[in-house]
Parts: C-alpha cells; structure tokens; sequence
C-alpha cells in the first residue's frame, strides 16, 4: 500500500478519485448532456439537427440583447475593477493610519447578504428614494434609475462595491512582496513614476493580476443575483443579461435554445481563460 | 519635513477613511433601521416601490433615509422571534445545507488539490482547466442536465439536492491548489526520502502548512452558500425547506418593517465569523493570489 502510494500516479488516482467522481456527476457529464442537447430537435427522442437550433438562436432578437449586454458589462466593469482596486491598493500600501481597520471596513461589503442589499438598493436607487433626493435637493430632476439606461451603471457600482475589498487584499499583498530596493535602484538611475510602476510594479503583480482577473469575472457573473431579485424576468433592457435569457428560457422549456446559449458562453469563457492562461505562463518563463 | 510626512499621512488616511466609511455604510443603514419601531420604517420608507405615476412631478415626496432612530425599540427582533417561528425553521435549514458544504468540499478539495500541485501524472493541466473552466460558468449554463442529474438520482425537492452539487463545486480545488503550490517541493522530496507515502505526506505536512487557506476558503464558502438563491429555488419546492436568504430575498412592501431585522440577524453569523477569523482570512486571499 505505502509503495503504491509512492509513485505520483496511482497516487494521483487515489487523491483525484472523491473529487473526480462527484466533479463527473455534477459539472462535467451534465455539461456534455447539455452539448449534445444542443444539437437535438428535442431533448427526449429528438433528432440530430446539426447547428439548426444555433441558427435560430443567432436570430433571436433577446439573445442578441443579452449578449451585447452581458459582454458589455463584463469589458467595462472588469477592467474598472482592476483599476480603482489597484489604485487603492496602492494607495493603502502607502503609510496611513488606521490601516488595519481601513482594510477591514474595505472587505466588509463582502459579507453583507443579499438581502440587506436589496432594501438598500431600493432605498437608494428607487424613484422615490434617497438618490433622488439629494439630486432634487440640488436642483436637479430626478432620474429612474431603474428604468432607464442608467440601470447599467447602477448594477456596475453594486458590483465595484462588492468586490473591491477582496481584490484590494489581493493587490495588497502582491504589493508588499515587491522589494523596496528595486524602486530605490530605479530612482537612481532616473527612472519616473510612471516608468517605475511600469517596470516593476505591473511586471511584479502579473500573477496576482491573473488571479484578481478570474474572480473579478466569476464575481461579475454573480451580480446576476441581486439584478435578479430586483428587477426580476425581464428588467430594463440595458441589464438584460446572459443569465436572464437562460433563465427565462428553463421557465418556457426552451431546453434547445438554453443549451445553445449555454454552449457558445461555454466555448466564449474558455477563450478568455485560454488567453489568460497563455499570457500567465509566457510572463511565468519569463520571470525564471 | 517631519510636519509634511505627518500632514500627508493624515490626508490619505482621510481619504480613504471616506472610502471606507461609503463601503460599510449599508452595513450600518441596517443596523440602526433595525432598532426602528415598524411605523418608522412605514413613515421613512412607505414610499418606496410604489408606482411612478402616483408621486410623479410632486416635490418632495421621497423616502426618507434616517440613520438615527428617533426612538431605540428592540420590536422588530421581537417580531421576527416572537411572531414567526418560520424564521427560525428557515435560519436552521440554511445552517444544516451550509455547514455540510463547508466541511465535505474543504476535504474532497483539499484532496484534489494535492494531485493537480504536487504529483506529476499525464493530462493533469487540461484537467485542471477544466475544472477552472466549469468554475467560472454561471449557474444557468448546466442547470437543464444538472435538473435532470438530480432528479435521476432521486434528490429533487430534497436538500441533497443542494449540499451534494456544493460539495464537489470546483473553487475549493481552485483555491487549494494556489496555496499548495507555494510549498516548495524540496520539503516533499525530503519527506519522500525519509520514507513518507504520499498520504502521510499530505496529512502531516501539506494540512498544517495551508491552514490559512483553509480558513480563507471556509469563510468564502460560508459567505457564498449562506446566500445563495437560485439553486434552493429550483431544486426545492417545499417552503418550508427553504433557506432564508431566498425567503429574505422576496420580502416585500408588507414587510418591510421587520426586514432591517431579519437582515441583521442573518448577517450577524458571517459578520462574527469574519471578525473572529480576520487575519486568517485575509492572509488567506493574500496567499491564494501572489502564485498564479
């Protein structure tokens, strides 16, 4: 048993085997059921169709909506989280008081459940709420927030507000393990800010990076969640997205077009995390 | 210069003092709301929701967000202990679905983990990606085959539906994985010679030298299934097996006044939790991101 368990494969076995069963069961056979789904007339007893249920989707006026949104908020938010996280990572690398508790009250929001985020969400952003308020105190009409395209930049900020304390942590440590040494070298030999945070800082941080970057779009996904709870089904159609049309097509048993969706996000997310995965081993060769 | 250092220090503290203050502000909002007698949070908020049209182009007809309460009151607790015992029923079902999560994916992960950053077997970078590949899909992109998944095996409407699915979820390996490749594995080639099995190696070595990983990984574990909605609502029909996040997430207008309550008493266990294990945790995410 002790020597089996020596050599890394059959050890690997005996590691994988718990994890990998249930990992079969629950993720990776559902998926391929809902691949081959994807090419069937009909979920049970159907026929092979080829791309016809692809072609009908691509036609589908909802579709198309959700993904342009989905997309869209995924290129803007993604990379406004990285840097206002950055950003204020930095900044809190730098000496302040209170840095402990600052730190804590940045990841605070993290905990807060997504109920108590609803009611404020209403309280702030409903017609009648507190936004509105202040705008009117000012001067200013009031905006339905809910209703209009700014529905958009609504559910973008619940979600910088959400996450930015994790990826704040993250940056944060990846700041402290950069040597000091290295910016004071850089200063000598004339090298600016912009130049020193070039060089060293973003070269440094490229795998923490590369980890904020697969939260930041798992978590970009969950926003689903609370947009769902608020709006509901069909909320405005700026914040339509990926995730509403899946759903709403599981509620009308579209089982065909849900699965087509759900294969070309598949095949969509598997680019970006190919890409990512590239770019992370050439810097990894590099570093060594 | 000593004077400059000090006025600059202390600007940026403000700063970010403002920043922090924003963060945990509806933290706060729901608390001191929580201490408000219902007709306060009706006088406050009754205008919340309601139709555009009714308030439309009259002035000064807005919710009012107070953070004082003019009267401290414990009655919404009351309300909510007292008068609906379905909360309660509601707030065990989410601790017996959450807690088995925890435990059974932290062990089966921390398993897997071991395989994909210290053996060497052949395919172990494509089956990594695809465990980070379904890591990242949202929910909805296998809920039809995973609906069918469940109920094959008989769990529908039961709460294995939930807690089996959550344990075999691939973010724990994700997470591991990251902690376990800053080991060096000189440490394990040392072990290895002094006639250590693999096994032997992980219980004694490996599980020590991750615990903040896998303090960091419960808490996010906790975090994430204490609120989750989508899966109870489609897996469990019964109302009554319901967790409270998906029962707090639909309160409405009607019960607005003891929803600020209801709310803190749901948020108090991960508030608690995240205080008593914060460094833990913090130097956990640290961890997990220095090493891609």
């Amino acid at each position: 048993m002790k020597k089996w368990l020596r050599k890394d494969a059959s050890a690997a076995m005996f590691f994988l085997v718990p994890s990998g069963i249930g990992f079969a069961l629950f993720y990776l056979i559902p998926f391929a059921m809902g691949m081959y789904y994807s090419f069937m007339s009909q979920s049970l007893g159907g026929e092979f169709v080829g791309f016809d249920n692809y072609l009908e989707l691509l036609e589908s006026g909802s579709f198309r909506k959700a993904v342009s949104n989905t997309f869209y908020f995924s290129a803007v938010s993604v990379p406004l989280m990285v840097m206002l996280s950055l950003g204020l990572a930095m900044l809190l690398n730098k000496n302040t008081y209170i840095q402990k508790w600052l730190r804590t009250a940045y990841v605070m929001p993290l905990v807060v459940p997504v109920a108590s985020i609803i009611m404020i969400w209403q309280l702030l952003f409903d017609w009648n709420g507190s936004l509105n308020a202040w705008l009117n105190s000012f001067g200013y009409e009031r905006v339905d927030w809910m209703k209009t395209e700014s529905a958009r930049w609504v559910v973008i900020i619940v979600y910088l507000w959400k996450n930015i304390g994790y990826n704040v942590i993250l940056f944060l440590a990846g700041l402290q393990q950069i040597p000091k040494d290295y910016y004071e070298t850089a200063r000598i030999e004339g090298a600016g800010r912009l130049r020193q945070f070039r060089s060293i800082t973003l070269v440094y941080l490229t795998s923490t990076m590369f980890f904020v970057v697969i939260m930041s779009i798992i978590n970009s996904f969950k926003v689903f969640r609370e947009t769902y709870l608020i709006a509901g089904d069909y909320p405005h159609d700026s914040i339509y997205m990926m995730q509403h049309y899946m759903n709403n097509m599981f509620v009308s048993l579209d089982i065909q077009k849900l699965t087509a969706a759900a294969t070309l996000m598949f095949l969509c997310i598997l680019l970006i995390v190919l890409v990512l995965f590239a770019i992370e081993r050439r810097h990894r060769q590099y570093m060594e | 210069m000593q004077v400059a250092y000090i006025l600059k220090k202390s600007a940026l503290t403000f700063v970010m003092g403002v920043i922090a203050m924003i963060l945990i502000s509806p933290i706060v909002i729901t608390f001191t709301n929580s201490l408000m007698t219902e007709l306060e949070i009706e006088i406050n908020y009754g205008l919340i929701g309601q139709m555009n049209e009714t308030t439309a182009g009259r002035d000064g007809s807005f919710a009012n967000l107070k953070l004082i309460p003019d009267k401290v009151s414990f009655a919404q607790y009351g309300k909510v202990f007292i008068d609906n015992p379905k909360y309660l029923t509601m707030f065990w079902n989410s601790v017996f679905m959450v807690m088995p999560i925890i435990v059974g994916q932290t062990l089966v992960a921390a398993l897997a983990a071991y395989a994909f950053s210290k053996l060497i077997f052949r395919g172990r970078d494509t089956m990594f990606l695809v465990y980070v590949m379904t890591m990242l899909m949202p929910f909805q992109v296998t809920l039809v085959p995973n609906y069918i998944m469940v109920d094959k095996l008989g769990m529908l409407n039961s709460t294995g539906a939930i807690i089996v699915p959550g344990i075999f979820a691939a973010f724990g390996v994700f997470m591991l994985r990251q902690f376990m490749l800053d080991i060096p594995y000189a440490y394990i080639e040392a072990a290895k010679i002094d006639g250590a099995g693999h096994l032997r190696i992980f219980i004694t070595m490996i599980v020590p030298m991750i615990k903040p990983g896998l303090a960091a990984l419960v808490i996010l574990l906790f975090v994430d299934y204490w609120n989750m909605v989508e899966q109870p609502l489609i897996f469990l029909d019964d109302p009554f097996k319901q967790p409270l996040s998906v029962f707090l997430s639909r309160i409405n207008d009607s019960d607005r006044g003891i929803a600020f309550a209801a709310s803190m008493i749901y948020m108090a266990p991960m508030v608690m939790l995240f205080l008593y294990a914060e460094s833990y945790f913090i130097e956990g995410i640290q961890l997990s991101g220095i090493k891609g």
